[in-house]
């Protein structure tokens, strides 16, 4: 044996260690915490940092740092590309709310981050960006709730642009003048936290008041890009899941609902939407979501479904398998957001909550695997759409979809 | 294919262009106060290139950017400026840089420079997007329901022409309130939401990157968010 191998450590030695769980230790941090940085800038009386409201629950990021997740008193930071194109996402996230007796607001004074046209085109700048995220945190502070939000895009970009206003000053005082025309303070909140979060930390609750079973089917994830790889450290990790290696979020939450998660080696690859490819380019999108995620996935565990927790995944990954499927590629796995899952677990109305026929890839034998008979529940959310073309009724309301529509 | 590549424009140098020209483009975009955020050297290791989406399906390299940039080599920036850029996701898987750089904001950053001088290339690549501006200039949505035109999505199937056919009455049949009934925006908004929007626009100089996108679509947005403004007064 060489010297130089007796120093080494054997492999086996190597191996062992890296199956042990990751838990790192936040003192030995990469970056420094963000946080402390703002609660700075406010003791200097330059902007406001609003407080994670009570109850909330801390949970572990990647550098072992604690966040705060906010349970109650919420403000919807909606996604305009959930609620424009698939509108069951969000209604799925207010259903859960509702179930649980959560305090919210669903703000009409709030725009999107504008954050998918500017990765897509780049015609807007840093300071524009930053004003837009701060006059919906205004907003969201003036009502006395708290900002979740919905879209991963948004919390990917709201979490740079957070850092980009700290580190530079000269961006502060640009976007403090025009704050100041528009009559808002400057306020920032303590954690941005993304919706998935709060049903990651709900999890347990859901899977309390679980009324389909779902032991029996195998389910991908997709994390979203914009979720854990931007500003990576804000993201949730838990040792006991992926061995820390992976960000929790969407995975927990399914295990704890009892369905089987299943691993494929593209789980770190983007679904290919690309912000401008998916508009106006989308053979790039198409054929990254079939060739590099679906095909993989059904190759490897023929999963009966994929969940994932973000707009453009949703997005991407549903309405790219038509077109493949006319060129004969292995497609065809329904795409949920986990919001949608949760719902479902609990017996939310696959129609009227889950809006499933927003979805272009069959959910049909998700459903019919699951026990549920969507053909009924399809003939019900019928008879309401024959009722508003009637004229009988105005729309679905509250009271037609809160109640749980599938029993135990 | 990229919509900004053509065989023609393979391999070009473009050795007509300037030398201070390119210098003067590169150097906007090392002026950018997120540049020293986004860039700390580059140590050739191509682990942004085997994450990148990308790098998979078109001549694009996040590593040959970072590269380029760090050299300073103003020829091969241009070419990346008029070239690579738009092919970029904007996905950040390459942030797993060990080096700690951001290579897709460094393709945002040159994006912007793109756009704000007007470069036919970037004119290019947003075309058919216009609608797409019009929409988050004005409604601050990016995507609505009416969007949703078989003709523009034909790839997405039967379910397209379905939903344009039922949309009126599948939006009511949403029974969230900000969302039910809207077909023009992804949800309700206040007025005086989207004019302090346009006051954002306005201040920033957004709308002038605007201008030099789409001169019209510009006109257009200016008239429209004036006489709300104006209106207000
Ligand atoms: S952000 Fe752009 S350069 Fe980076 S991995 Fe994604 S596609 Fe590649
Ligand atoms: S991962 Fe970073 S250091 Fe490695 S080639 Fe890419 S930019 Fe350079």
């Amino acid at each position: 044996m060489s010297e130089l191998s007796e120093r080494l450590a054997p492999v086996s030695e190597i191996r062992e260690k890296k199956a042990l769980p990751v838990r790192p230790d936040p003192e030995t941090a990469p970056r420094p915490d963000l946080r402390e940085e703002l609660f700075e800038l406010e003791a200097r009386g330059e902007l406001i940092v609003q407080r994670v409201p009570e109850p909330y629950v801390e949970v572990t990021t990647k550098f072992g740092r604690v966040k705060k997740v906010p349970v109650d008193h919420l403000w919807h930071h909606k996604s305009c590309g959930q609620c424009g194109h698939i509108p069951g996402y969000t209604t799925s996230i207010l259903w859960l709310n509702r179930q649980f007796g959560i305090d919210y607001h669903d703000p009409t004074d709030q725009t999107s981050c504008t954050g998918w046209n500017y990765y897509a085109s780049a015609t807007s700048n840093a300071a524009a960006q930053i004003l837009v995220m701060c006059r919906n945190f205004a907003a969201a502070y003036e009502t006395g709730y708290y900002p979740l939000i919905h879209c991963g895009t948004s919390y990917g970009h709201y979490k740079e642009l957070r850092e980009q206003l700290v580190h530079h000053a000269d961006l502060r005082d640009q976007v403090r003048r025009v704050l100041d025309k528009l009559g808002k303070p400057l306020v920032v909140p303590e954690e941005i936290v993304h919706y998935s979060e709060w049903v990651h930390v709900m999890r347990h609750r859901v899977a309390e008041r679980q009324v389909v079973d779902m032991s029996n089917v195998t389910a991908c994830v997709h994390p979203a890009c914009h979720y854990y790889k931007i500003v990576a450290e804000d993201a949730i990790y838990d040792p006991d899941i992926y061995g820390g290696q992976r960000t929790a979020t969407v995975t927990a939450l399914l295990q704890a609902l009892g369905i089987n998660v299943a691993d494929y080696s593209t789980w770190f690859d983007c679904c290919g939407f690309g912000f401008r490819h998916i508009l106006v380019q989308r053979d790039f999108t198409r054929s990254f979501a079939v060739l590099r995620k679906i095909e993989v996935m059904r190759d490897e565990v023929n999963p009966d479904m994929t969940v994932t927790h973000d707009t453009g995944c949703v997005t991407t990954l549903d309405k790219s398998q038509f077109a493949a499927k006319a060129h004969k590629r292995r497609v065809g796995v329904p795409v949920l957001a986990d919001s949608q899952v949760a719902a479902l677990a609990m017996g939310a109305h696959p129609f009227r909550v889950l809006q499933l026929h927003w979805h272009s890839t069959d959910w049909r034998p998700l459903l019919e695997k699951l026990g549920i008979d969507w053909e009924r529940h399809w003939q019900e959310f019928e008879e309401d759409l024959a009722a508003i073309e009637r004229g009988e009724k105005p729309g679905l309301t509250w009271e037609d979809a809160e109640r749980p529509a599938i029993a135990r | 294919m990229s919509a900004t590549w053509s065989p023609a424009k393979a391999g070009r140098t473009y050795a007509e262009v300037p030398e201070e020209e390119k210098r003067r483009l590169f150097e906007e975009v090392v002026a950018d106060p997120r540049y020293e955020d986004f860039l700390y050297g580059c140590y050739e290791c191509g682990i942004c290139v085997s994450v990148c989406p990308s790098a998979r399906f078109y001549d694009f390299s996040p590593r040959v950017i970072a590269q380029a940039l760090s050299r300073e080599d103003v020829d091969r920036f241009y070419e990346i400026l008029m070239e690579d850029i738009w092919n970029c996701a904007q996905c950040f898987s390459c942030v797993r840089c060990p080096r700690g750089n951001n290579p897709g904001g460094l393709v945002t950053l040159i994006r912007e420079v793109a756009v704000r001088h007007g470069l036919e290339q970037a004119q290019e690549a947003l075309q058919g997007y216009s609608r797409v501006i019009y929409k988050i200039m004005l409604k601050g949505n990016q995507v609505s329901p009416d969007m949703l035109q078989p003709d523009f999505f034909p790839d997405w199937g039967p379910w397209v022409r379905e939903f344009s056919q039922h949309m009126h009455t599948w939006r009511k049949a949403i029974p969230v309130d900000t969302l039910r009934s809207v077909t023009d925006a992804a949800w309700r908004t206040d007025d005086r939401t989207l004019r302090e929007l346009y006051t954002i626009w306005f201040e920033t100089g957004n709308m002038e990157i605007i201008r030099e996108v789409d001169e019209g679509l510009y006109e257009l947005l200016v008239e429209i968010m004036e006489e709300e403004l104006e209106a207000r007064a």
